[in-house]
């Protein structure tokens, strides 16, 4: 092979790789200044996503790992998720303005996580949906979500204050500025999973149902759920409905790529914690249970997995002291 | 060479850095021939590796003037980072020290930096020195066993475990929503065979609320004593329980090498609820 032909060879792998958004972009965020240096890349028409970082919360990150995105049409510009702080639903603002020149029409939030909600706070004047069951949770849980991620993130949150959604969102079909969108409600990631396929452009705003190269988060997950969710979103994908999807941590990209790293992530997980509490293995020995290699590269591993194996774990043990019980005897 | 002024590494003890900082400066002045700076007299963790200046306190508190050491030989395994302060998991094993130092009598465990330092007290009697359980942790803190042997000398193992905290001022799950009446004290237990080589493992949980009493209007209310009696009525192992160990404990034990049942377990809370349970392998 020629020189020649090995660059272009390289420049097309490039290109590919850059399409389909997997290039991991060093984010160049500024603690000093506070600059989440939001840049929004167009994927689709009138659709743009702002690519969070794939990793788990942190200051050196400035708790931005979330992927919010706006859809700019002649109706005006609807934005999904808000990221995790005022600043960052600021920032967002600025930089959509920046990008495209029609007016803000709503804001929606695709579930109750704070990373999905709390740059509300920059949003007081235009509407900002949720699925109800959303809403409520983002009601019960917000100020524990501000003191987390206070802690978590420190200065990034100066002035951050937990605003839930303001108005309920009914899932269905709708035509906005000329696209054909479609609201889905699914469960399993949380009890009320928002989903929004732009049938005009094949784009899914696939919430927190789908992750790429990083390990789920489960803190609200019911895994059974869930996993027939993912089913659903595989059927779209297979029959052509979906072209391109957008999770909300993770790289953007085509085909099933992320639905089935996060189908084998859930099945397996489900399988280690089933067959640990088979065997007796109490939760400090599972949490230190050797992780398969095809693993070992996804981000936020040891976290994730330390924090789902806590929060489900105890299910399985009590399930398995419950359901097979010892011939106990009563006491005399 | 580490530079002492480096931030200090996220999950340790900031005293931890402050510490070898005084001991670096220490050794500065001593290899520059000045007045040697009195390390021991500034430390004031009493060498403890972990940094704690609670350390001190505790070791009179619950080993008095007995001779002590620090040993790798006591495990004591927590998570990193405590997701859920109402449970977080603690993993002891003793064994390597049994078999170096001859068997042991008890195994207190504490946590500094909790309001209620006290976790449980565990005599491994006929079983092996081995126990999980979970316990509430109000703030990131070291968490100890300390080991006594039958010659009377202490063995201190320990971990440090980061949390947000929080644990022990929060009414648990069956508190907060009344169910904890009708379940009080009732017994769940399965045996499993071979998890630790030729092991006779013991999986119990107990149904009991474990008030902490630092949550308002609800005073502390929780099991104090657990023995399990083997088939011959001898006992197996002794537990006593404090106020910071996790609502519905779930408690496992190795009974050891062949462990037959039926087994009873006995016990009580410390309003004198009874516990009593039978059961077979």
């Amino acid at each position: 092979m020629s020189r020649r032909a090995v660059w272009a060879w390289r420049l097309a792998g490039l290109a590919v790789f850059s399409v389909l958004g997997c290039a991991r972009v060093a984010l160049a965020v500024d603690p000093a200044t506070g600059d989440y240096q939001l840049k929004p890349r167009q994927i689709a028409a009138q659709t743009w996503v702002i690519e969070g970082a794939v990793e788990d919360f942190s200051r050196a990150n400035g708790c931005n790992i979330i992927n919010t995105a706006f859809v700019a049409t002649d109706e005006g510009v609807l934005i999904i998720n808000t990221g995790p702080s005022w600043r960052y639903g600021q920032q967002q603002r600025a930089a959509m303005a920046r990008t495209v020149p029609q007016p803000l029409n709503q804001v929606v939030n695709l579930n109750l996580h704070p990373d999905y909600f709390f740059g509300n706070q920059a949003y007081a004047d235009v509407p900002v949906l949720a699925l109800g069951g959303s809403r409520a949770g983002m009601q019960a849980e917000g100020k524990a979500y501000e003191d987390n991620l206070y802690r978590l993130c420190g200065d990034w949150m100066k002035g951050s204050e937990s605003t839930p959604a303001r108005q309920t969102l009914m899932p269905g079909p709708v035509v906005f500025g000329g696209h054909r969108l479609e609201w889905v409600r699914l469960q399993g990631h949380t009890a009320d999973d928002l989903l929004l396929i732009d049938h005009s452009t094949g784009v899914l705003f696939a919430g927190g149902l789908v992750f790429a190269d990083r390990v789920p988060t489960l803190p609200h997950a019911k895994l059974a759920d869930w996993i027939a969710s993912l089913r659903t979103v595989a059927s779209w994908i297979d029959q052509g409905t979906v072209r391109t999807v957008v999770p909300s941590h993770g790289p953007v990209h085509s085909g099933r790529y992320g639905v089935d790293q996060t189908l084998d992530w859930l099945q397996w997980l489900h399988q280690r914690l089933h067959s640990s509490a088979s065997q007796g293995l109490d939760l400090s020995e599972v949490l230190r249970l050797p992780m398969p290699e095809r693993f070992s590269r996804w981000a936020a591993l040891s976290a994730e997995y330390a924090r789902s194996v806590t929060y489900l774990y105890p299910q399985y043990e009590t399930d398995q002291l419950t359901s097979q019980p010892v011939q106990a005897e009563p006491g005399r | 060479m580490t530079d002492p002024y480096l931030p200090m590494r996220s999950g340790r003890d900031p005293l931890c850095t402050r510490r070898d900082a005084l001991q670096r400066v220490g050794m500065a002045a001593w290899v520059a021939g000045l007045t040697p700076w009195p390390v021991q007299a500034q430390d004031q963790t009493g060498g403890d590796p972990l940094g704690s200046m609670q350390w001190p306190v505790i070791q009179r508190k619950f080993m008095g003037q007995e001779a002590w050491r620090f040993t790798d030989e006591v495990i004591v395994k927590g998570p990193e980072f405590a997701e859920d302060a109402m449970n977080v998991p603690i993993w002891l094993d003793a064994r390597a020290l049994q078999r170096s130092a001859g068997p042991i009598e008890r195994i207190v465990v504490v946590a500094d930096r909790n309001p209620i330092q006290h976790i449980l007290d565990f005599e491994p009697l006929n079983s092996w020195p081995v126990l999980a359980f979970r316990l509430r942790m109000e703030q990131g803190s070291p968490v100890r066993a300390l080991v006594r042997t039958r010659d009377g000398r202490w063995h201190v193992g320990q971990t440090w475990v980061n949390a947000a905290g929080g644990g022990c001022t929060v009414p648990g799950a069956s508190r907060a929503d009344g169910s904890w009446s009708r379940t009080l004290n009732q017994v769940q237990a399965r045996v499993f065979r071979n998890v630790l080589d030729g092991g006779t493992r013991l999986r119990l949980r107990i149904m009991h609320p474990m008030d902490t009493g630092l949550v308002g209007g609800i005073p502390a209310f929780h099991i104090e004593q657990l023995e399990l009696r083997d088939a011959q009525d001898r006992p197996s192992w002794r537990l006593h329980l404090h106020e910071p160990v996790s609502e519905n404990p779930l408690l496992t034990l190795e009974l050891g090498d062949g462990a037959q049942g039926p087994w009873q377990l006995v016990g009580r809370d410390n309003n004198g609820n009874r516990i009593d349970e039978r059961f077979k392998a």
